[in-house]
């Protein structure tokens, strides 16, 4: 590897620390700068530090494989090991350059949403939620896997509370996030609970030992694993559990949205993974059930009924929140198949879905910025007054959907193909009729845009007003790399895909 | 019936769990809610100790035969050149049967936790009550009815 050795080598050598060390020290000290450009500066240079090391992992992971990193010098069974294979490298990258994208939208976004006295603990906020996905993800050790849920989920309930300022709705959508989030972090306390009751260990290859000698046929173990899967699947908005969503995305300030909406959900979907497939193994007949039966079922009646419910919103960004719990739907449908296909096109739809409501939300925080509008009725004629961002909108909003050339498309693709290879039909006329759902709930406001005529502001005709370069950049990015993962331009595509495959690979070969 | 008594602590656990989880669905007023929250991370904090516990062990501190003051650093010493080695020594010092100490580590940081998420939820209680003159959750609901009709003013 050439770019490999771009980097030194006590970076890689420590990179898994560091990415969580950096952040959450910066966030400490980002909260008592005295400036806020500097403020924005500082948690602007860590977030791409940290997306540096994340390559820098990538590709050391690559060439080297699984490492486990000893934290403090203690070995793992008995210390913290921070794990970068192939199921967390690509997701810490995901996060860390969500984060970045993040960070540039929220320059001239923090202005117009923050007041300014609150701007540098709001940057302090995002870094520590920041620090506690990167944790999430990194670590091995399932106990720290709750510390660094709470870091990030704390410092996300300040973040989606300061919406206040623009819709002071964010601060009840804030407090049920608060109860229901923390009822989730608990449950899967509980589960830990037993689980460690019954294997003595927190280490979670440790405990996958374990409970492989134990043939999973106790009934501890079997509690243990109901109560994660109900805590993990509060996180991660699964169907019932995801009344707590689209309150908090459509509430808080358009920075915060985008961050949750493409990393939150995705990384305690990562740790259900982690869970199922490593710690527990599908072939214990329990788990084989309840990933049958209980996931499919959940993710696909999620998928129609928060599709539906999207169709049926007036404000756009309420819209986006439910068709994301319906994406979360095909994501656990691919788990469910749990066959390496369908891992693998839930895992990439994973990755792509972070993209795509990436780019979807910075459009959407775009207009908003501009003219302040949120609602569908008010789209009309944004075609003719901000005609960039509407096509990065409209790009993403296809990808969505799931049109050829496009990320959506690929992800859909391998879904479905997954799903008919294991005879299940019906699930592939789940996919195709939610995502028509998808073309009624998108369209409705991509017709709105492109057909409407631009309307009349004090007597006269609104004027062009492009989005900030600050923001377009970001938005532009993430549209570009939708259609080149759809079209594998820079060879993305099959970049993506591969990682995906990779990390299949690894949840499947762990356990047999 | 008997089975319960011998196991009270996870009788009391699932009390108060069942409880707290009751509170926080089934009241509408928000410090209610924390309150219902709060007892329900507790029930899982005495969880923990309870597994803690090994029956007839004594708490897990080494006293050393020196008793001197750096006696009880030694283990911790020894522990770091390597914690299977630890084991051994420790358990070579002494016969004496511990308690494990490692849940009550654990929820003590769960219990930092708990008091982040309570102080949070309070400052935002507060936030509320600034705004919207209430705290019950039907007369929210009701207000931003009324702020939906009208649209935003934004």
């Amino acid at each position: 590897m050439d770019l490999l050795s771009l980097f030194p080598s006590w970076l890689i050598e420590h990179g898994a620390a560091f990415i969580i060390i950096l952040p959450l020290l910066m966030g400490a000290i980002t909260s008592i700068l005295p400036s806020r450009s500097l403020a924005w500066w500082t948690a602007f240079i860590v977030t791409v530090i940290v997306t540096l090391t994340s390559f820098g992992l990538v590709l050391n992971m690559m060439s080297e494989g699984t490492t486990v990193y000893s934290m403090g010098g203690w070995d793992p069974p008995h210390g913290i090991g921070l794990v970068v294979d192939a199921l967390s490298a690509p997701v810490l990258l995901l996060i860390s350059a969500m984060a970045v994208l993040t960070m540039v939208y929220g320059m001239p976004a923090t202005i117009a949403e923050v007041e300014p006295k609150k701007r540098a603990p709001f940057y302090a906020a995002f870094l520590l939620c920041f620090a506690g996905l990167m944790g999430m993800v990194v670590t091995g050790d399932a106990f720290n896997v709750f510390v660094f849920l709470e870091v990030s989920s704390i410092s996300t309930y300040a973040l989606v509370a300061m919406g206040a300022a623009r819709d002071r709705r964010a601060l009840t959508a804030s407090f049920n996030y608060l109860i229901m989030g923390s009822i989730g972090a608990t449950f899967f306390v509980i589960g830990l609970g037993f689980l460690y009751m019954e294997t003595g260990t927190l280490n979670m290859a440790d405990m996958a030992r374990i409970l492989a000698d134990l043939d999973g046929g106790s009934r501890v173990a079997k509690v243990a694993f109901g109560f994660i899967v109900v805590g993990l699947g509060l996180k991660l908005a699964m169907f019932p559990l995801h009344t707590w969503l689209p309150g908090a995305y459509a509430y808080a300030p358009s920075m915060v949205t985008i961050f949750l909406a493409s990393t939150a959900t995705k990384a305690a979907l990562y740790l259900l993974l982690r869970f199922t497939f490593t710690v527990f193994d599908p072939s214990f007949e329990y788990v084989g059930t309840l990933v049958k039966y209980l996931l499919i079922g959940v993710g696909v009646v999620g998928m129609i009924f928060a599709s539906l419910q999207a169709i049926f919103q007036t404000d756009v960004r309420r819209t986006l929140a439910f068709s994301s719990v319906a994406q979360v739907g095909y994501m656990l449908l691919g788990i469910g198949l749990a066959t390496a296909a369908g891992l693998a096109a839930g895992y990439l739809h994973l990755l792509n879905h972070a993209v795509i409501k990436g780019g979807l939300f910075i459009a959407l925080g775009a207009f908003w910025y501009r003219f302040g509008i949120t609602r569908v009725e008010d789209f009309q004629g944004l075609s003719k007054t901000m005609p960039w961002t509407m096509g990065a909108f409209t790009v993403s909003a296809l990808s969505l959907i799931g049109v050829p050339f496009t990320a959506g498309f690929v992800s859909k693709v391998n879904l479905a193909t997954a799903a008919a290879d294991k005879g299940w039909w019906w699930a592939v006329a789940v996919i195709v009729v939610t995502s028509v759902l998808a073309i009624i709930y998108m369209g409705r406001i991509l017709l709105s845009a492109y057909f409407g005529d631009a309307p009349e502001i004090n007597g006269e005709v609104a004027k062009r007003n492009e989005a900030p370069l600050m923001m377009l950049v970001p938005m532009w990015v993430l549209a570009i790399m939708s259609i080149a993962i759809g079209s594998n331009i820079f060879n993305l595509g099959d970049n993506f895909v591969g990682a995906a495959e990779a990390a299949a690979r690894l949840l499947l070969g762990s356990g047999a | 019936m008997s089975v319960l008594f011998e196991q009270y602590n996870y009788a009391i656990v699932i009390i108060l769990m069942m409880t707290g989880l009751y509170v926080v669905f089934a009241s509408r007023n928000f410090i209610k809610k924390l309150v219902g929250l709060s007892i329900f991370q507790t029930s899982v904090f005495l969880l923990y100790i309870t597994i803690g516990k090994v029956s007839g062990g004594q708490p897990p501190i080494i006293v050393d035969s020196h008793g001197d003051d750096h006696a009880s650093l030694e283990p911790v010493l020894v522990a770091a050149a390597g914690a299977k080695e630890a084991v051994g020594h420790a358990a070579a010092k002494s016969d004496v049967l511990y308690s494990n100490p490692l849940p009550h580590v654990l929820i003590l940081t769960a219990i930092v936790v708990g008091v982040a998420t309570l102080a949070i939820g309070l400052s935002l209680i507060v936030r509320i009550r600034e705004i919207y003159g209430t705290i019950e959750e039907d007369e929210i609901e009701a207000l931003d009815y009324q702020y939906n009709l009208e649209g935003t003013a934004d």
